[in-house]
């Protein structure tokens, strides 16, 4: 459950971050393939390796999505309507990768925000990207 | 017996070398308790817990932070054996403790974003799979003797 500083919070982090999109959605993506590779099996048609455009492209994707989530959280489920088909009938995601870079994400904001990613912030990301991850694969079945 | 590569041996022991122990420590405890609230019915006897800040500021807290990462030590110097480094400690988890093992994963992951925190950019992915795979048998072998 999510308050509403709390909301305001998520939605000022991920504001700040905007314009370093890429180079966070990026750090999370090839965090998750250097600890969990089973999920780069998703990524076989891609080049994934540091620095590549697909790579950047696709973090930048990722980090823009949650951002546009981030502005109207209790919208989640109209915002996404368009990703949770993707991800349902097209992408077959298995959703547990959903936890997997869930947790790289929060790692690469530790990095990124150094002390700013305060444990406050931290639980308010955490439930915010468990929802997010939930209503993705909402129509998976 | 789990194999680790020279770079997951260097990785870990410098790691260990450069944080500090009555920082880093109760930092995640602390974190642990405030990300995942329920993990506070094992410290009922630590007195205010009531939010964040009283979390962060509570003594039994800190003192308890850094005898965990003192407790993660051993594992750091017995790299080969962290299974039988770690017996002891996970009957008493267990059996005196009582605590669920699925929270030594939940501690394991406010450690990782801790140390990240601190580390920076020198956290890249490879540095933190070796950590994480380090956490990983420490939390394997805490979880070893319930039954």
């Amino acid at each position: 459950m999510l308050s509403n500083k709390e909301k305001m919070l998520i939605a000022e982090i991920w504001e700040r971050l905007i314009p370093v999109a890429e180079e966070i959605g990026a750090d999370a993506l090839l965090r998750m393939f250097a600890c969990f590779p089973g999920s780069k099996t998703y990524f076989s048609h891609l080049d994934i390796s540091r620095g590549s455009p697909h790579l950047l492209s696709h973090g930048k994707k990722i980090v823009l999505a949650l951002a546009e989530g981030s502005k109207d959280i209790s919208q989640l489920t109209v915002t996404l309507t368009p990703l949770q088909i993707m991800h349902a009938y097209q992408l077959r995601i298995d959703p547990t990768n959903f936890k997997l870079l869930s947790h790289c994400m929060l790692v690469a904001l530790s990095c990124h925000m150094r002390d700013d990613f305060t444990a406050v912030a931290h639980a308010a990301m955490d439930k915010y990207l468990s929802a997010f991850a939930a209503v993705l694969a909402e129509k998976y079945r | 017996m789990v194999e680790w590569t020279d770079f997951e041996r260097n990785t870990i022991q410098d790691i260990f070398s450069r944080i500090e122990y009555d920082v880093v420590g109760p930092a995640a405890l602390a974190r642990c308790l405030v990300v995942y609230p329920w993990t506070q019915r094992y410290f009922g006897g630590f007195g205010n817990l009531y939010n964040a800040a009283a979390i962060k500021g509570n003594p039994m807290v800190s003192k308890h932070g850094t005898t965990i990462l003192n407790g993660l030590e051993r594992a750091v110097k017995n790299m080969d054996d962290i299974t039988n480094t770690y017996a002891e400690l996970s009957v008493l988890h267990s059996e005196k403790l009582h605590v669920d093992p699925d929270n030594f994963k939940l501690l394991a992951d406010c450690l990782t974003i801790v140390v990240a925190a601190q580390l920076g950019n020198e956290f890249t992915g490879e540095v933190q799979a070796a950590f994480q795979k380090f956490l990983a048998v420490v939390v394997s072998a805490l979880g070893r003797q319930y039954r």
